[in-house]
This record gives structure tokens, sequence and C-alpha cells, in this order.
């Protein structure tokens, strides 16, 4: 008997051990309820990263552009309205207005990690007889690249940004037949004109995409687009990516500006990417209220069978409360013991099918993502779940009479 | 101070009251037991013998009248008080000896110290070690209490009751499932503890041999006390 356990734990631990098959029954039923909770959440959470990294990496999360222009109506000297219905004025290129001002006022924001003014336009990229029209990017590739990864996107060549350089998609580069270390035409609506080598090659892992996207350096595209010192667009990343939206809309309200995040341009993505995390949690829950049944079921039947013994410690002096702890202790210790099994076998599970399941095109379904955290916490829900799942046991149990439970 | 361990004063008892099924079990009951006595209590079953013995053992409380034990009233005493009493004042003996199967035979006895104190320690282990000695059980101390006969089991029993030091062990029926010898060798058992340590018994018992063999005899029939 050992001496630093306390008298409910040496109790608790008898019971148990003493029940053996169905001490080993129950927590076969919470391993298994932990490893589906461990596996399935290790599971969506790479599948989760793998597609918010795969979004989000290939474009910013908050994207503030030039309000939209309107056409205001006439009014006359009494106030009144002349005109009933005002047409939409066509959208010209223009620039933020105060843009410094307005990316020093974001970098001041707790919640900002990186700020990038952009220009964007359309052009033409023209090699020999071929020619492609293309969106023009200009960016300042030191904090760009802190928004969208360009460089991990980059197939051939290097990130390279110098005034004279531009990175293009793969299929533009396909299409006009053009490599790395190619010179390119790059022809603005304007008539503008420059040469500009090919430094690398992009593939986002989207045809479109690829078949469009030209970056230059933001100099060379102001100069391109006929917009000296101007820019379209400032581009962001923010710390928690799902506070996109309200983050959007604050800044909305305290600049000049409009503000898109990632959650409104993105509106199908993300609901796929909530429904699944809605999906996540209701699985988790009713797998841990089957769990915390089956504890709750076999605590309760341990009372009864033990319902002499609890008699017995009763009539020896045992106190009602020294009575719930052994119950409630054996339904901790049961779920706890039940989390590391389970985690195990659920990680043990995760590894077998990260390596079986693959994808067409033969790289990885979703990542292998382990956290520490979730092991940690799941051993701390599942135990907690046991103690919760015991009270009704353990009450019962303080709550027997004596006389009653020894005449049985 | 008195020098009864036990005192009962008109104490009955009532099951389901209020109800028209009430039934009184016990009626004013007075009974007195002194310091060292060794107590036989005979009766028909039915007769309300056990529920006298468990309103002794504070597992019960009384409809009405006073339980004194040790010149304290226990009408008085609040559960968890009883308990402490109960833990430190009495020491129960049962007709099927009713050890904890999860336990050794040592572990068993060290049970009521262990709950009283909270962890386990050498002084418990060697009170329960000298118990097993006195019970005659030393070699049996790892045991788990289903791998010994009847009459071990009650030895156990017996010890366990005695781990406490208390000044009263009731004992129900403590030989009725045992076999002749087994049965006199736990009732010379608890007399010699008697004679040596001063422990007050109350024994409820059919058999009158055995019964004949204690300092007094008591009879309750139909709840109440017949003969002293």
């Amino acid at each position: 008997m050992n001496r630093w356990l306390p008298f409910e734990w040496i109790a608790a631990v008898r019971f148990l051990r003493e029940g053996r098959l169905q001490t080993i029954f129950i927590i076969g039923g919470i391993s298994i309820g932990v490893g589906v909770i461990v596996f399935m959440s290790a599971m969506l959470a790479g599948m989760e990263a793998n597609f918010i990294r795969r979004v989000l990496t290939s474009q910013p999360q908050i994207q503030l552009l030039t309000p939209d222009q309107v056409a205001r109506p006439l009014r006359n000297a009494a106030g009144e309205i002349e005109d009933a219905v005002v047409q939409r004025p066509s959208q010209r290129v223009i620039s933020i207005d105060q843009w410094p001002k307005i990316r020093t006022q974001m970098l001041a924001m707790p919640e900002v990690t990186a700020v990038s003014p952009t220009i964007t336009g359309s052009a033409l990229a023209i090699r020999g007889d071929a020619s492609r029209a293309v969106t023009l990017t200009g960016i300042e590739p030191d904090t760009y690249f802190n928004i969208v990864k360009v460089p991990d996107y980059i197939v051939a060549g290097s990130a390279r940004l110098t005034s004279e350089d531009v990175i293009i998609g793969t299929e533009l580069a396909k299409n006009l037949g053009a490599t790395v270390g190619d010179k390119l035409n790059l022809q603005a609506a304007s008539s503008a004109n420059r040469v500009l080598t090919i430094s690398g090659l992009v593939d986002f892992g989207n045809k479109g995409a690829n078949q469009r996207v030209a970056f230059i350096a933001l100099r060379t595209g102001q100069s391109l687009l006929g917009m000296i010192g101007g820019v379209t667009t400032i581009d962001m990343t923010i710390k928690d990516i799902y506070a996109a939206e309200t983050i959007a809309r604050q800044i909305q309200a305290a600049t000049a500006v409009e503000a898109d995040s990632w959650i409104a341009t993105n509106a199908q993505f993300f609901t796929a990417v909530q429904a699944q995390i809605y999906t996540n949690t209701l699985i988790r829950l009713f797998v841990g209220l089957s769990v915390a049944f089956g504890i709750a079921a076999v605590l309760i039947v341990s009372v009864i069978q033990r319902s002499k013994e609890i008699g017995i410690l009763r009539a020896m002096g045992t106190s009602r409360g020294q009575i719930l702890r052994v119950f409630l202790l054996q339904g901790g210790l049961l779920g706890f013991i039940g989390s590391l099994v389970g985690a195990a076998m659920g990680a043990l599970a995760l590894i077998y099918w990260h390596a079986v399941a693959r994808q067409a095109d033969g790289t990885e379904f979703f990542p292998l993502i382990l956290e520490r955290s979730l092991f940690i916490y799941t051993a701390i829900l599942a135990t907690v779940t046991g103690l919760l799942a015991a009270t009704a046991p353990a009450v019962r149990a303080a709550k027997l009479d004596p006389v009653v439970a020894i005449r049985g | 101070m008195a020098d009864e361990i036990l005192k009962l004063e008109r104490v009955c008892k009532s099951y389901n009251v209020g109800l028209p099924t009430e039934t009184e079990v016990l009626h004013d009951i007075d009974l007195e037991l002194d310091h060292g006595e060794f107590l036989a209590l005979m009766g028909p079953s039915g007769s309300g013998k056990s529920t006298l013995l468990n309103i002794v053992g504070l597992l019960d409380r009384p409809t009405s009248g006073r339980l004194l034990i040790k010149g304290r009233d226990t009408g008085l005493l609040g559960d968890n008080e009883i308990t402490h009493l109960r833990g430190h004042t009495i020491g129960f003996v049962f007709q099927y000896h009713l050890l904890i199967s999860a336990f050794t035979a040592r572990e068993n006895i060290m049970m009521p110290m262990l709950a009283d104190r909270g962890f386990p320690s050498a002084e418990i282990a060697a009170r329960a070690d000298h118990l097993l000695a006195e019970v005659g059980l030393e070699r049996f101390g790892n045991n788990l209490a289903n791998n010994m006969s009847g009459g071990q089991q009650q030895r156990v029993a017996v010890a366990r009751a005695l781990a406490m030091n208390p000044d009263l062990v009731l004992a129900d029926e403590p030989t009725g499932n045992l076999d002749t010898k087994s049965a006199d060798a736990v009732f010379e058992l608890m007399r010699r503890v008697n004679r040596q340590s001063g422990t007050s018994f109350l024994l409820v018992t059919h058999n009158l041999d055995l019964a004949r063999r204690c300092d007094r005899i008591i009879e309750v029939v139909d709840g109440r006390i017949a003969q002293h």
C-alpha cells in the first residue's frame, strides 16, 4: 500500500482493479471515443490548415481599395433632386488618397501583422507574335512577400524583383513561349510600354491565375500604369484570420477607403471551412456524451455491486465525503487512462492514414499536425468528463443508508 | 462520570412514520451496558434485535428516546460527529464477514484507521500486523479476503472491529454461519479481547450455549426487553 496515496485513491484504484473486466471494457470504450476525437481533430485541423494555407498565402487577408466613384444628382436651389435615375459612372483606376498615411495607420493597429501597397492594372504581354492580356501587380517585394508568399510558389528562376524584372505565371510563360531570362514587352492601355526580364515563374495551382499573373516592382508598375507615386490597393495580413471581416469593417468605418476581407471575397470557401468546424465540434460533442454515459453506467453498476462494501466502509467510520471522492476518483481515473490510450490510438491511426491517403497527384492528402496541446486538452477533457459522469453514481454511493446497504 | 459505555432510555423505533403502514418495531427500550461487560442479546427472528443493534451502532437513529454513548447524548450530534463517534468508539462484526474483497486481510484491518487518518503509515501497518497476530492469522495477512475460509474471514472481521481500539464491539450473529469449531474459536477470541483489554461486547446470537458464556443475557421479544 503506497503510503503517499490517500485513502480515497487507494480504495478507488483497488475497486477499479478488482472489477478488471468491467474496467478494461469501459477504458476500451473511452479510448475508442478519445481516439476518434484525436484522429478527427488532428486530421481536420491538418486539412483546414492546408486549405487556409493555400488560400491565404496566395491572397491578402484584407485589401484596401479606393471607394466606388459615384455620380451625385444635381439639386436645384430649393433642394429638390432633379434627376430620378442616376447612371453609375465608369470606374477609373485611381490612386488611394493619401495612401502613405493610411499605411502608417494600419501598421499602428495591433491586430495587423503586415501591410504592403500595390498597384494593379491591365496590360498586354507581348513576345514576338504572341500577346496575352495580363493583370499587372506592382509590388514592394520586401513587404508583399510577407502577405502573398510568392517565393513559395516559384517553380523556375527566383523571386528577384528589381525595376527591370517581371515574375509571370507558368501558363502565361507557356502561352508566350517564354522562360526565365527571356525579355517580355509589357504594354499598358495608355500605350506606355516597358521591356522587362522574366526572373521567375510562379504556379499558384490555379490555371486562370497562372495565365494572367505578372508581378513587377511597384515603381515600374506606377510608371507603366501612368500613376506616379500612386497605389490602387493596400494589402494586409492580420493575426486572427477569422477576425478579418470585423477588422475590415472597422477600417472602412475609420478611413475613407473600402476594405474587403478574405472572408467576404471567398464566401463559399469560408462557409465550407465553418461547416467543417461545426461538424467536427458536433461529432466531438456526441462522442464525448457517449463516453460520459458509458462511464456513468459502469459506475452506477459498480455502486450497486458494492453497496454492501460501501455500507461496511460507512460503518467503519468512513464519511459520506470520502465515499463520494472514491467514486469521483474512479470516474476521473477512467477518463484519464482512457484518454492516454485513446490519444495513442488516435495518433497511430492518423499516422497510418496520413501514409496511406494520397491525392491524385501523389501529394499528401493533409499535413500531419500532431500538436501537444491537442493531447493535453483531450486528456483534461476526458478526465473532467469522467469526473462529471461519476457525479451521479458518487452522490448515490455517498447517500446510501449503511443499514440498508449492509442488509443488501 | 457514569460507568456505562452505553445507555438507552425509552428508545422507540418506528418505520414509515406518518404513513398508514407505520410500524413500531422497538418499544420503550431501556438498556445499559457497562465498561468491560460482555452481553448476549437473544430473541427470535423479527423481534427487533438487528434494529436495536443498528441504533446502538449509530447506523440508525431512534424515533424517540435517548441513546447515550460514553455519557454523550447522540441525538444532539450531527452526521459528521456521529460518523466520527462511530469510527472511534464502536467496532462492528457482521454475520456474513463482509470484508472488502478488493483488499487483503491486512488491508481490511487497516481500513478503519486509514479512513480516519487519511494516509497509510508504518504505525497503521504495525497495528494491523499486531491484530493479525492476535487473531492467529499472521501468515494470512496478504491473502485477499475471498481466498480465506469463513472462520478466518470472521477472525479478520474481529481484528478489523478492534483496529480503532473501540470501547464497544457490536457483533451481529458473528458465528451464525460458522461450524461449531470455528464458532467456538471466534467466540473465544472475542471473550479473550474482552478480558484483556476491557472492551465491551454486545453479541447478538441464537446460540444459547454461547450466550450462557457471556456475562449477561437479555432477550428481545416483539420489540421489548423481555428479561434481564
